[in-house]
Order: C-alpha cells, then sequence, then structure tokens
C-alpha cells in the first residue's frame, strides 16, 4: 500500500540461531526414525531388538523413542526455528528481543537433554502418551516441562516482535507468513495448558513422592486437551508453507489472502475444545460431551477443506501460467522437477487421505472399530508423518541452502527422496489402516503376539516392507542435508536463495480487518474452551480420586 | 475495488461486509462443505443417541486398590457370566497385568451381553474382534458397553492399550455357542 516497505536482510546470527533449532530438529529425527523401522520388522517377524538389547531393552523403549523424538522433538523444534525466519522476513524486522528467544530455545535444548537421560536408560518406556498410573523418572516429566516452557519463551518473543511492528505499521494487514506463525503459537500456547497442568499438578509431585496417587481419567482428559491441538501445532506450518510460499514456489499466487486467515482463525477457535474424540471410548466422560467433541471435531475439519479448495486453487493458477492446459494438465505442469515442490505436493496429496480418515475418527460411535487399532498408528503417518514432515522436508531443501549459502546436495537425489517417502508411506499405511480394520491393536508388537490370525500376515509383511522404504528414504533427507549444510559448494551471488513468500492474487489490504483483529478471536476461543471443557473438567476436578499409585 | 479509507484506515462496520472478499466458486464450496459435515454430525448422532449405536459414559467409580476383593468384582471367577434375564448376561471384568480375569467367556448363540470392566493397575484396553466392544480400561473407573452375539464362534479379546512388558501377551477368549434352534 502507501507504506513504503523496508527490505530486511536476515543477519547472519539470525540465520545461525535457526539453522540451529534445525540441527536439533534433524539429530532428533535421525535418531527416532531408527526405531520406527525396528517396531516394522516386527510385525513379520523379524525381531532386531534382542541384538541391541545391551543398549535398548524392549519394543517399547524403542517406541517410545520413536514416538518422542520424531512427534514432539523434530516437530517442535523444526518449527519453532521456521516460525522464527517467517515472523522476521514476514515483518521486515528483527526480533525485539532476540536474547528472550535464545532463552527459549537453550531451555528447550536443556529439556531435551533432560528427557532424553531417563529414555535412553530404560527409566521413562510410558510411551509418548505417558498416560499414568505407568510412571516415568520425574527427569521425564521436568524435561519435558522444559520444552513447552522454551517454546513459550520463544512464542513470546514472537508476540512482543508483533506488537512493535504493529506500533510501526498501524492499519497495515499482518504479512501473511507472520500471521500464520503467530496463530499457530498462540494455539500452541493455550493447547500446552493441559498437559501443563497435568505434570505440575499430578505427574510430577506424584512421581517425585510428594503425592501417593493420580487420578488417570483426569490426566487422560487433561493430556488430550492438549493432545489433539498438539497434531494442529504440527500441521499449522505446513499449511503456512502451503498457502504461503508453496504458490510462490510453483510460480503462482495465493488464490485467497481472505480464506488463508479465516482458515487460520477457525483452526485456532476450534483445535482445542475436540479432545473428547481421543476418549471416545473412555469411562468417566457423559455421552453428550463426547458428542458434542464430535460435533465440533467436524467444525474443525471445515478450515481444512477450505485450505484443500484454496491451495489447490493457488496451485491451479501456477499450473495454468505454465502453460497446463485442460482439466488436469495443470498438475503436470507443476515443477516437478524441484524438490521442495515435488515433496510438498506429495505432502498433500496423502494428506487428503489422512484427512478423510481423521474425520472417520472423530465420526463418534463408528470410532468403535477403530479406537486404539493400527488403523489410527496407519492414520498419523499420514498426517504427522507425511503431510507434516514430508512438507518439512521439502521446506528444508530451500531452508537450508538459505541459511547456509550452500548449494543443495544433489536436487535430484532430493526429488527421489520426496517420492520414496510418498511410496514407502502408502505401502505401510495402507497396511496399518487394512490391519485396523481386521481388529489388529496399536502399540502392540504382533510379530509375537498369541492371537495374531494367518490371515494377518500379508498386511504384517507390508508394513516391515514400507517401513524397509521409509528407512532408505529418511536416511537419503539426512545425508542430503548432513552433506549440504556441511558443504564448500558455495552459491554464487546472483545465485543466492531467497525465502518464497507468495503474494496474494487480490491485495491483502483488501481481506477484510476483522480477519486481521486479534481480540474478537482470542475472545472467542477463551469462550469456546470454556464452554467445551469447562463442565466436565469441573466436574472431574470436584471428584477428584488420587487413588492410582505408580507402576 | 475498494476505496483507501476502507482498506488503511481504522476498521469499521461497512468493511466487514466488503463486498468480493470470497470468490463465487469459493463460496460454493464453503457452502458444500458445511452442508457435508452438518450430514455427518446429523448422522452420528441419530446412530448414536436414536438407533442405539453408542460410546461408552460415565457410569461409576471406584477404588482400584480395593475393588477386586469388592461384590459385584470378587465373585468375578466362580460367577464370571451372570444371566439378569432370559438371553441376557452380564459380566463384571478385571483387567490387569497382564490378563482379565475373567479369561473365557461362553455365551449362547443371540445374547444380549454387557460389560463392567475396570482395572486394578494400569490403564489396560478391551477390544473384542469383530463385535462393537472397544473399551478404554482406567483405573478408578468403570467402562460399560453392551453388545448382541447373533453369530456362534470364538472371538478372541484383546489388551490394546500398552500396559507394561507382557502387554503383547493379554488376551482371552469370548465364545459364543450355537443355539439348540
Amino acid at each position: 500500500m502507501l507504506i513504503t516497505e523496508p527490505t530486511y536482510q536476515v543477519t547472519k546470527e539470525e540465520k545461525r540461531f535457526i539453522g540451529l533449532h534445525l540441527f536439533f530438529a534433524i539429530l532428533a529425527l535421525s535418531i527416532g526414525s531408527l526405531f520406527g523401522p525396528l517396531q516394522a520388522f516386527q510385525y513379520s517377524g523379524l525381531d532386531l531388538y534382542p541384538y541391541i538389547e545391551p543398549i535398548f531393552k524392549s519394543y517399547y523403549q524403542g517406541l517410545t523413542l520413536h514416538g518422542v523424538l520424531n512427534a514432539l522433538v523434530w516437530t517442535t523444534f523444526f518449527i519453532t526455528g521456521f516460525l522464527t525466519l517467517t515472523i522476521i522476513k514476514g515483518l521486515k524486522r528483527p526480533l525485539v528481543y532476540p536474547t528472550l528467544n535464545k532463552v527459549g530455545f537453550w531451555t528447550m535444548v536443556v529439556g531435551l537433554v533432560t528427557t532424553a537421560i531417563p529414555l535412553l536408560l530404560d527409566e521413562a518406556t510410558v510411551l509418548y502418551t505417558f498416560y499414568p498410573p505407568l510412571q516415568a523418572s520425574s527427569l521425564f516429566y521436568v524435561g519435558l516441562t522444559l520444552v513447552v516452557v522454551g517454546s513459550w519463551i520463544e512464542g513470546y518473543g514472537f508476540f512482543f516482535t508483533y506488537r512493535a511492528w504493529r506500533k510501526e505499521n498501524p492499519g497495515v494487514r499482518t504479512p501473511f507468513v507472520s500471521f500464520a506463525a503467530l496463530i499457530t503459537m498462540a494455539l500452541w500456547q493455550g493447547a500446552t495448558l493441559g498437559v501443563a497442568v497435568e505434570i505440575l499438578t499430578m505427574l510430577l509431585p506424584w512421581s517425585l513422592g510428594w503425592i501417593d496417587g493420580v487420578d488417570p481419567e483426569l490426566a487422560r482428559t487433561y493430556f488430550w486437551f492438549t493432545g489433539h491441538p498438539l497434531v494442529y501445532f504440527w500441521l499449522l506450518p505446513a499449511y503456512l508453507s502451503w498457502y504461503g510460499m508453496l504458490p510462490k514456489q510453483a510460480g503462482g499466487k495465493l488464490f485467497s489472502d481472505s480464506l488463508a486467515r479465516l482458515a487460520f482463525w477457525l483452526f485456532l477457535l476450534l483445535s482445542i475444545p475436540v479432545g473428547f474424540h481421543h476418549q471416545f471410548t473412555d469411562p468417566g466422560i457423559p455421552q453428550g460431551w463426547k458428542y458434542i467433541h464430535a460435533a465440533l471435531t467436524y467444525g474443525v475439519a471445515f478450515p481444512s477443506l477450505l485450505t484443500l479448495f484454496t491451495v489447490v486453487a493457488s496451485l491451479e493458477l501456477a499450473g495454468r501460467k505454465r502453460g497446463g492446459k485442460g482439466l488436469f494438465g495443470w498438475v503436470r505442469a507443476l515443477p516437478w522437477g524441484d524438490p521442495s515442490v515435488s515433496a510438498q505436493l506429495l505432502a498433500g496429496i496423502l494428506f487428503i487421505f489422512g484427512g478423510i480418515g481423521g474425520i472417520t475418527n472423530a465420526s463418534y460411535n463408528v470410532n468403535l472399530v477403530v479406537h486404539n487399532t493400527a488403523w489410527i498408528v496407519g492414520h498419523f503417518h499420514l498426517t504427522v508423518a507425511t503431510a507434516v514432515t514430508l512438507s518439512f522436508m521439502g521446506i528444508s531443501y530451500w531452508l537450508v541452502p538459505y541459511l547456509t549459502g550452500n548449494r543443495l546436495w544433489k536436487p535430484k537425489w532430493a526429488v527421489a527422496q520426496g517420492w520414496i517417502w510418498f511410496v514407502g508411506m502408502i505401502i505401510f499405511s495402507n497396511a496399518m489402516h487394512v490391519l485396523g480394520l481386521l481388529g489388529a491393536p496399536r502399540r502392540t508388537p504382533l510379530g509375537s503376539a498369541p492371537y495374531v490370525p494367518e490371515e494377518w500376515s500379508g498386511h504384517l509383511f507390508r508394513v516391515s516392507f514400507g517401513g524397509a522404504i521409509l528407512l532408505v528414504g529418511v536416511i537419503l533427507y539426512v545425508v542430503i542435508m548432513v552433506r549440504t549444510a556441511w558443504s564448500k559448494d558455495k552459491l554464487g551471488p546472483d545465485e543466492q536463495v531467497e525465502v518464497p513468500i507468495a503474494e496474494a492474487l487480490h491485495d491483502p489490504q483488501r481481506t477484510p480487518a476483522f480477519l486481521d483483529r486479534w481480540r474478537p478471536w482470542l475472545i472467542a476461543t477463551v469462550a469456546l474452551i470454556l464452554i467445551g471443557y469447562g463442565p466436565q473438567l469441573l466436574d472431574m476436578l470436584l471428584n477428584i480420586q488420587l487413588t492410582s499409585p505408580g507402576f | 475495488m475498494t476505496d483507501e479509507t476502507s482498506s488503511a484506515g481504522s476498521p469499521g462496520p461497512a468493511e466487514t461486509h466488503e463486498e468480493g472478499w470470497i470468490d463465487p466458486t469459493e463460496r460454493n464450496w464453503f457452502r458444500f462443505s458445511i452442508v457435508l459435515l452438518v450430514a455427518f454430525a446429523v448422522a452420528v448422532g441419530v446412530a448414536g443417541f436414536a438407533l442405539g449405536f453408542q460410546v461408552p459414559g460415565d457410569e461409576a467409580r471406584v477404588d482400584p486398590r480395593t475393588v477386586a476383593d469388592e461384590a459385584p468384582w470378587s465373585d468375578r471367577i466362580d460367577n464370571p457370566v451372570r444371566e439378569v434375564a432370559p438371553g441376557e448376561y452380564v459380566v463384571y471384568m478385571i483387567a490387569r497385568q497382564f490378563r482379565y480375569e475373567p479369561n473365557t467367556i461362553t455365551v449362547p448363540e443371540g445374547s444380549t451381553i454387557t460389560f463392567y470392566v475396570t482395572s486394578i493397575d494400569v490403564q489396560h484396553g478391551l477390544k473384542i474382534q469383530d463385535t462393537n466392544i472397544n473399551l478404554q480400561i482406567v483405573p478408578g473407573q468403570v467402562s460399560k458397553l453392551t453388545t448382541t452375539l447373533d453369530k456362534a464362534g470364538t472371538y478372541p479379546f484383546i489388551c490394546h492399550e500398552f500396559c507394561g512388558l507382557g502387554h503383547a501377551g493379554m488376551f482371552g477368549t469370548l465364545t459364543v455357542e450355537a443355539g439348540e434352534g
């Protein structure tokens, strides 16, 4: 608009800081992903755990490491790093208190190390949901708390930076990529209150012996208060890229700035008061409340359906601009040779099936068919392990060259890496979905379970086979990252990678102002959480029974 | 096109009703999505609350440290299946590391059977294959669900929540005996 936009060059120090986030993220992914195939191989009877027993004691210890490192650590570190960049680059100004963000980051690192110690010593084999009364070493709970608190502090750094920017730019629409980052962080602050209360009021004092027992159903309810929006904390940075960056990378524009913003607000509004849809089969929660959460879950599917429309429309614009003709010709015309674009497109394609499965899971009584079966594991490998993880891999194919100034190592291999992940995940996840429908439980070494019928064996083998392909995919990713980050192959001055920020088809200033105002949306969010959780949580608190000792 | 005041000035009510911020095709998709999701919500609601395809609800609280010795669970081994009315059976079950009590259940074909399950240690699961029985078993709470067994056969029931190192071996058997005709 009329305000002249200053150009802001991200400094070397800022790039280093963001790069450190990625270092820890990819380190966690490298270790955590090694356990995934061990689980998958066990399914078809190839149990490698006895060979590593001096170090790792059980399938379940491996499963805990896989869940914590991949689903919690890889995501959180990647996201905080990536969002730092989108805040700085979108607002075109440095962080207002860079020291605050550094404190947040190093708090997360200390938390990670504190969590890792009991995990590696087999003193926190409680899986990544850590349901009591299974009890972990108190270090595990302390470490997790520090990771969460650290991420909160980094979030405060974003909010203060936004406030400073807002003072400097009254009346201007918040640049979309920064807007999306701020909502993601706001969502996270609200969502994590659940586990924060769970750990600080029950699990930590209990693991330290200060109280004798916990109330496991209350703990589950706190956990899923966080557990579902956690999924959106993972997903929204991928959406940020699909809406705000991928159109640019594909040679087009964001189709609708307004609907992109509306979708983000609706995620903030609706992603917390839906946690009971993870507890449909739980005792202790009335059916009426479960149904309300089911209905609200359909509500949070709405912004995902909007996303499907807007992202596809943006990509179609790009494909047609590149000469794509006909109903689907534009798909072929997209730059599939760009590893960052192809990885994100493939992630998006599989996410369609992840979304359909998610609506199935949310469907109240239909959930009885799939709850705690292998179906669920198949489902979240399409969401967090593909829509999110494969998108993050795609993002890192431009982000690491951008941060280091180095040329991406073997771009064609990077393209292949995305396809390998895609194919491996189709095989793995389809087999897991089918097994779930046949009744196979999750979190179970099916290769040695006594009740497994012969008819499952073909699917169990496909799980192992898909897992093997995914192992190749993750190794290739890590190798490309390492070779790029520690390369001597510098990009020339006219080859520098830029942060791809898509323009909107229409001037964002045309976007209605209510889509850029925080107060009404925050008030509505808090109100809906109070309505959706307040009465039931109050009832559970008034009837609390701290009767479960640790096991 | 929008004018300068409504785009960059202080936001007023007129601006929130600005024409054209949403594309017509988008608006159709918007409406289609809402209709679809409302239809889903109505369908599962009717199936759940009117047709009886229900999930467990809030049943009762117990003390996991003592419940195994208290009626009606204390009688679970000697009297695993209780007929409360012709063709209607009730099972009071305890889930524990790493077995169910009772571990084998036998009922005639066509029975309606209601489970009341709780745990005396950690969380467990109970999934009876090929039925709608799928329960999270939480210490301190009673999980209740009913099913009708119309087909004779053997139905394994298995623990689907990680409960410790013996988890994968935790299962039992429900036998539905063919009726006498």
